[in-house]
């Protein structure tokens, strides 16, 4: 019998699971960013997943990447039997819901839908500016300690892991870079360099300068899409009322994110 | 007219602002809704609470409207109007230039409205630039190349299509280009906005010149490589301008690295109006510096008083063969004109 307590514990599962699928523009997880919207399992063990972008207008094969994410990570649970995911409000939403609950294989279904773009190459892009903005975090916090550029360049792995790091941006990105250097086999072992390029190529401590204006550039890129979709993402459902004290930002759809209460209303 | 805090008089020229109907009328479908739904989040989400605009407004205001916001309580002098038709969106399209023009001409000293086409019509479209041309002497066009048209979702500059356009163009003297590349708000193949073709299409039209608006983000470092390249290519600040307010950090990084590629002679304001309006955009842009640990990484570039009045209007007015000066004493001679409400 399936229990309330049950599907609880289960829907809790799936969510710590979608914290692992990212927003491929933005390299934060979607569970940060409110995009998913809910969570069901049924008696079944099935699950079923909805989620909502900041705008209508997303690109997309982000959406794409997303909704396949979200599908693999949750099949990746040993007890689920099956599962749908579900975009909503966005102008491809039907492509997307109809590809990723197909069955078929994610490649396809993304060159068929994204002109002919292949899947593999978009995702290692993606990879590489995540690559880069997580490097750049913890270079940045390792020249705030006041290490030298000879010092950073030569700096190994097994030396990057004993660094003792306290800035929150830092302690949040040092997993997340250690996971991507292993990804992608960027550093072999304890006494590999720690800051290699994403190509693999060592930076010379005169090189660091340039190398870090390069990271600049993708970080101000990804910030101005996560500025931007943090907010849009945020009023997207609100209008302005003009009250006495002026104009203010009022909420017109009931019940977003966990705990949820009403589905949809005032919509 | 903006005036500083110590009395000295900057001339504005608004290189970016709309004259739209976005209204529920005028949606020919579920997009047309979205589109203007989407605008109305930028609004909300980059303004300051004081400045928000209730739905109804922002999706159509009047020619009123406009001429108050831009120039009795903003101050600008002069606004580029850039049509956006979203034909496949809005019955009478989204911001047109017959609609534009009639709002325009009754100040016609203040507003230079662009046009638009869509080089996806062929001779169609070579006909309609011959038509703007000599019905409104059109000095230039904004490209939107991620416009859908029947089963299109977007093309780019340097399509052969395209090409025999701007032959057509530079040959009649619309000598301004201004390409949206810059925020994805519309579905398309991913690289509608990639700013690689106007790489292209600056060195094969050396006669034009390409404004790129939004300054490509979010791809800035790709713009800032083509526009260091390429003499005759320009950064609009629409959309970039409002994070002054909500992440003047982040402001402080685009701008540095705008002066130290691009270069202060080659970068325009504009308030992208009526997503922002002008008044508080200008008078945070005059009061901004690039903080200092930014700046250090970028050779120390600077906003300069010098610096400021070029990008907010002398820029601009050198693309569009304003004479600052002599548009100074007009506009002085005319004072904003106050309707009766």
């Amino acid at each position: 019998m399936f229990i309330a307590t049950l599907k609880a514990e289960c829907e809790l599962e799936v969510w710590d699971c979608l914290s692992a699928v990212s927003d491929p523009e933005l390299d934060e997880p979607i569970t940060d960013m409110d995009f998913v919207q809910s969570v069901e399992v049924s008696e079944d063990l099935f699950v079923r997943v909805e989620f909502r972008l900041p705008t209508y207008w997303c690109s997309p094969n982000f959406a794409f990447l997303m909704a396949f994410g979200i599908r693999s990570e949750v099949m990746a649970l040993p007890w689920v039997r099956g599962m749908t995911v579900h975009l909503r409000d966005h102008c491809f939403g039907d492509e997307v819901n109809d590809g990723v609950n197909s069955g078929r294989p994610f490649h396809e279904i993304f060159a068929e839908s994204c002109g002919g773009a292949v899947l593999n190459e978009v995702v290692e892009t993606f990879m590489a500016k995540a690559f880069d903005r997580r490097q750049e975090a913890l270079l940045l916090a390792l020249r705030a300690e006041g290490r030298s550029d000879a010092a950073i360049t030569a700096m190994t792995l097994a030396a990057l892991k004993r660094v003792r790091f306290t800035g929150p941006e830092e302690l949040r990105q040092l997993p997340r870079y250690l996971e991507l250097l292993a990804v992608k086999g960027l550093a072999p072992g304890g006494d590999a360099p720690a800051f290699p390029t994403w190509d693999g190529e060592r930076i010379a401590p005169d090189g660091l300068q340039a190398h870090m204006g390069r990271l600049r550039s993708t970080r101000i890129n990804m910030e101005f899409n996560g500025a931007l979709c943090r907010g849009l993402g945020a009023t997207r459902y609100k209008e302005v009322a003009i009250g006495p004290e002026g104009p203010t930002l009022v909420d017109f759809i009931a019940g977003r994110v966990p705990p949820r209460e009403a589905t949809d209303a005032g919509r | 007219m903006y005036k500083t805090p110590d009395g000295k008089e900057i001339f504005v020229l608004d290189g970016h602002v709309h004259f739209w109907d976005g209204s529920p009328e005028n949606q020919a479908n579920v997009h047309g809704k979205q589109f203007i739904d989407c605008f109305y989040a930028y609004h909300t989400n980059l303004s300051p609470e004081d400045q928000l605009w209730e739905k109804a407004k922002f999706e159509k205001y009047s020619e009123e409207d406009i001429y108050r916001d831009l120039f009795v309580d903003g101050p600008d002098d002069m606004a580029i109007i850039q049509t956006t038709v979203l034909r496949d969106f809005y019955k009478e399209g989204f911001g047109c230039l017959e609609r534009s023009h009639e709002m325009a001409k009754r100040h016609p000293e203040r507003f230079i409205v662009n046009g638009s086409f869509d080089p996806r019509d062929g001779e169609k479209a070579l006909e309609y630039i011959h038509w703007m041309k000599e019905t409104f002497d059109i000095k230039g066009v904004k490209m939107y190349t991620a416009e859908w048209n029947g089963g299109s979702k977007g093309w780019a500059l340097n399509d052969p299509a395209a090409y025999k356009c701007f032959e057509l163009c530079d040959k009649l003297g619309i000598r301004n280009i201004h390409v949206h590349k810059g925020p994805t708000i519309i579905p398309l193949s991913k690289d509608a906005f990639s700013v690689d073709d106007v790489d292209y299409a600056a060195t094969d039209f050396q006669n034009l010149n390409w404004i790129v608006e939004h300054c490509g983000l979010p791809r800035l470092d790709d713009f800032c490589w083509i526009a260091t390249q390429e003499t005759n290519v320009y950064a609009g600040l629409a959309v970039a301008m409002p994070f002054i307010h909500s992440r003047p950090r982040y402001f402080g990084e685009v701008m540095a690295e705008l002066l130290w590629w691009v270069g202060e002679d080659k970068i325009l304001f504009g308030s992208d109006y009526a997503i922002w309006t002008p008044q508080w955009l200008v008078e945070k842009f005059w009061n901004y510096q690039i903080p200092e640990d930014i700046s250090a990484e970028r050779s120390g570039v600077q906003l300069t008083d010098a610096i400021k009045e070029k990008i907010l209007g002398l820029n601009a007015a050198k693309l569009y063969d304003v004479d600052v000066e002599a548009m100074k004493t007009q506009l002085a001679g005319a004072p904003v004109q106050i309707a009766a409400e």
